[in-house]
Formats: C-alpha cells, structure tokens, sequence
C-alpha cells in the first residue's frame, strides 16, 4: 500500500469513527448531521490519531477491570475521561503515581524514613517532629 | 586498615555533602521568605472545611469528598471511592481524582505548580487538593491531602491530612513533598467560579472535561465563566455555543458559534454554525457559513475538510 493510499485510509477510518463518536455523543435532529464537539475541536490538531485515542478507552476498562474495579464502575469512569486523559491512563495505569499511603514495613525502610523523616527531608509517621 | 579509613572518610564526605545538599532550604519556600507576597494576607485558615479522616489507602476519596462538600456539593468518602479506587494500586490514579471531582458536579482545575498560586487560591477562600510523595524517589509514599491555611511568619502550611484533622507542616518541608509529586495540585468549585490562579489552557481543558460529565446547563455555566475571564478563547466559545445547543437554545447557539467564526475563522465554528443555521430554517445562511468552513479547512486546517465539503454539498442540494 502506497502512503498516500494508507494515509487516505487513515483519514477515512478517522472520520467515521469521529462521525460515530459525534452520534452518539450529542443525540440532535435525526438524519441532520450532528455538532462538532468541543472536545473533538480541541484535539483536532494535524496527525492527531482519533484510531488511537478511540482504542484507548476500551483499553482502560479493560485495565481498570484487570486491576479489582467492576464492570458497571470502569465503565461510568471511562465515560468521565476524556479522549486524551483515556489515551493516558491506558498507557501509564501502572505507573503513575496512585495516591493511598502505602508502606512497606520493613525495619530498614523504617528507619531510613525515620532519620529522613527527622532530618526534615520526609513526613512518612505522624509522631516524627523535624530537628529544624 | 589505611585504606579503610580512607574509605570511611571519603564516605562521611559525601554523606556532608549530600547533607548539604538535602538541608539546604528548597527554591520556591526560599524566594517566599526572603520575598513574603505582597497583597496576601499574613494568615489564612479556612476553618469551615469539614475533616473525613481516611480509612486506609483512601486518601483520595477523602481528600475529595473534603473539597466536594465545601464547595457545596453533597458526597462521602465511600461514594467516592467507586469512581477513584484502584484496588490494585492501593490508590487512587490523579487522572481519575479530576474525572471524579466532575462525576461530583464540580469543575476541577489543575494549578500552576507554584507554592505562590496554592496561597492565593487559599486567600480567595478555595481548599487546594495536593499530590504529595511523603517518602522518598525510591521508596515512594504517595498521599493526598487538602491544603486549609497557612501562615508566612510562622512559614508553615495547615492541611486536612490522612487522620489528622490540622496538620501544620513548614514551607520547606510541605515544598520537598510536593516536589516529589511534581507540584501537582487543583481546586474544585462548582461551576460558575474559577480558581484565582488558574492559567487559561487549564480552566479551559477543565471545562471540556466537565462537559463530558455534566448535564448541559451546568456545563454551560463553566463556559461563561471561562469567557468572563478570557473572552478571546475560541474553544470556550465553542463549548458555549454546543452547550446552549443541547440546552435547547438554538438561536442561542448561533450566536455563539457565530461570534467565534467572525472573530477566529474556526472551521470548527464555521461547521457548527452553518448545521445550527439549518436547524433554524437559514438555509442560504447556512450554505454561506458550510463555504467558510470548507475555504478555511483548504487553507489551514485540513483535519474538517471532509466534514466541511459533505455539510456544503447537502446545504447545495
């Protein structure tokens, strides 16, 4: 396939996934053509890839349900994603920072946080108080 | 036995100097001391916002639902937690805590990443929701908690914090947390009020957000706001013009669109305008705007080309 037939292609695939994407996202006028959304004008930059960022979000209910949350939950979640915020939970789920306070209790963690904790440099333990 | 205390020596060295390293006082709580803001108050502590102490790992939702309920809008910690939690993590992912703060009913903006921005938001009345990493780069201790107050002469932050209900922590200190978390902060309000130090892309992708989230009219509030402030923003008038559409208020819409068109040459807008002149039953007017869209789409942004030279062959038919 020549490039210029791929890139043909592409935009095809593209338009008819924004065109069902505008469908389903602003129920108008039956047979009318619907609105460009205000999320599809933002992300409408040249060589922006709606394939990708539409893949994403059954990405994410996917690695969401992977990883202990319902159905019926990762679904009403994803819905609060935008396009591009789904496009990066499904590439960083698992590396991303996941606030929660979670501690291994090993004793040598638990003292190299305890002195840093001291030193001013931390705040892992509520009953630390800074020596500054 | 030389050469072990040279070891010894050569390693309290650089234990000394990473000591230095370590203790001296981080950039922005220094340039806040030597320099205290003017035009802030000398102290702030929004006593009214309400304490949920977390249960473990729920940080998140608590920190929520802290923000959530002082900006008026009813939730609890247990609510939350099915639209943040992720039982794999043992957290809640950032991402999430702002699709969550919009699942809520409010409008939640990400911040500049100053200590500076924190304190006005704070002096304005808004409680700021922080990512801090309690622990160390490689032993990492993630943690969400609500900045309430602070004080420059006593150089110390007040946060509603895990199970604590006041915590004060030092410029210095709170700053080496929050830096660990990249100094990633928001404020959530309901919508119709915007975060004082809030930079326009960030309001602006906020109000995109929570138009996926929110029933139109609200959405729409968001918008007015964002174009109180920046009235130039062609995406914020955008986002007016489809919210007033799904409100049902066409003529509305046009105008809206209308405004952008004129003013940005959007092909976007031109589209937009063109189907809601339609709607109305302006079909010459709508054919004129569908030609826009398509010369604007030839000239500068391609990506609506297709879109642009359908709409105009229907209009022409």
């Amino acid at each position: 396939m020549t490039t210029r037939t791929k890139r043909t292609l592409a935009t095809l695939v593209g338009m008819s996934l924004t065109f069902a994407g505008m469908v389903q996202a602003a129920p108008v006028a039956i047979g009318a053509p619907a609105l460009i959304t205000t999320e599809q004008a933002a992300a409408a930059q040249p060589g922006r890839a709606l394939l990708e960022q539409t893949l994403a979000r059954s990405d994410v209910i996917a690695g969401l349900q992977a990883r202990g949350v319902s159905v019926e939950a990762a679904r009403a979640r994803v819905a609060a994603l935008t396009d591009a915020e789904a496009a990066h939970v499904a590439a960083q789920i698992d590396q991303d920072p996941a606030g929660g306070e979670v501690l291994g209790v090993l004793l040598t963690v638990f003292i190299v946080l305890l002195v840093t904790d001291i030193l001013g440099f931390t705040k892992v333990f509520p009953f630390t108080r800074t020596i500054r | 036995m030389i050469a072990r205390r040279a070891c010894l020596l050569g390693a309290s060295a650089a234990w000394l100097t990473a000591g230095c390293a370590v203790f001296g006082e981080p950039p922005q709580s220094a340039a806040l001391v030597a320099a205290p803001p003017a035009g802030l108050p000398a102290r702030i502590e929004l006593r009214e916002v309400p304490f949920f102490p977390q249960t473990p790992y729920h940080c998140g939702p608590a920190a929520l639902a802290t923000v959530l309920v002082h900006g008026g809008l009813p939730t609890t910690p247990e609510a939350l937690a099915d639209a943040v939690f992720l039982p794999a993590r043992d957290g809640a992912l950032q991402t999430e805590m702002l699709a969550a703060a919009r699942r809520g009913g409010a409008l939640a903006v990400p911040l500049p990443p100053r200590l500076r921005a924190l304190l006005e938001e704070l002096a304005a009345g808004h409680p700021v929701l922080v990512l801090q990493n309690l622990g160390l780069a490689f032993l990492p201790r993630w943690h969400y908690a609500v900045v309430i107050g602070y004080d420059l002469a006593a150089r110390e932050l007040v946060l509603r914090s895990g199970t604590t209900e006041r915590l004060t922590l030092g410029f210095a200190l709170f700053e080496r947390t929050w830096a660990r978390g990249a100094h990633w902060a928001f404020v959530a309000l309901p919508p119709g009020r915007l975060p004082v130090s809030a930079a326009e892309v960030d309001a602006v992708q906020a109000a995109i957000g929570f138009e996926r989230a929110a029933v139109p009219a609200q959405a729409l509030r968001a918008y007015d706001s964002v174009l109180a402030r920046w009235p130039d923003n062609a995406l914020a008038g955008l986002g007016q013009g489809n919210t007033r559409f799904a409100s049902g208020d066409v003529r509305g819409a046009a105008q809206a669109f209308e405004r952008v068109a004129l003013r940005h040459d959007s092909a976007a807008a031109w589209l937009n305008l063109a189907m809601t002149r339609q709607r109305l039953g302006l079909h010459d007017a709508a054919r004129v705007a569908a030609g826009r869209a398509v010369a604007r789409s030839r000239s500068a942004e391609p990506a609506w080309l297709a879109a642009s030279e359908a709409l105009h062959r229907q209009l022409a038919r």
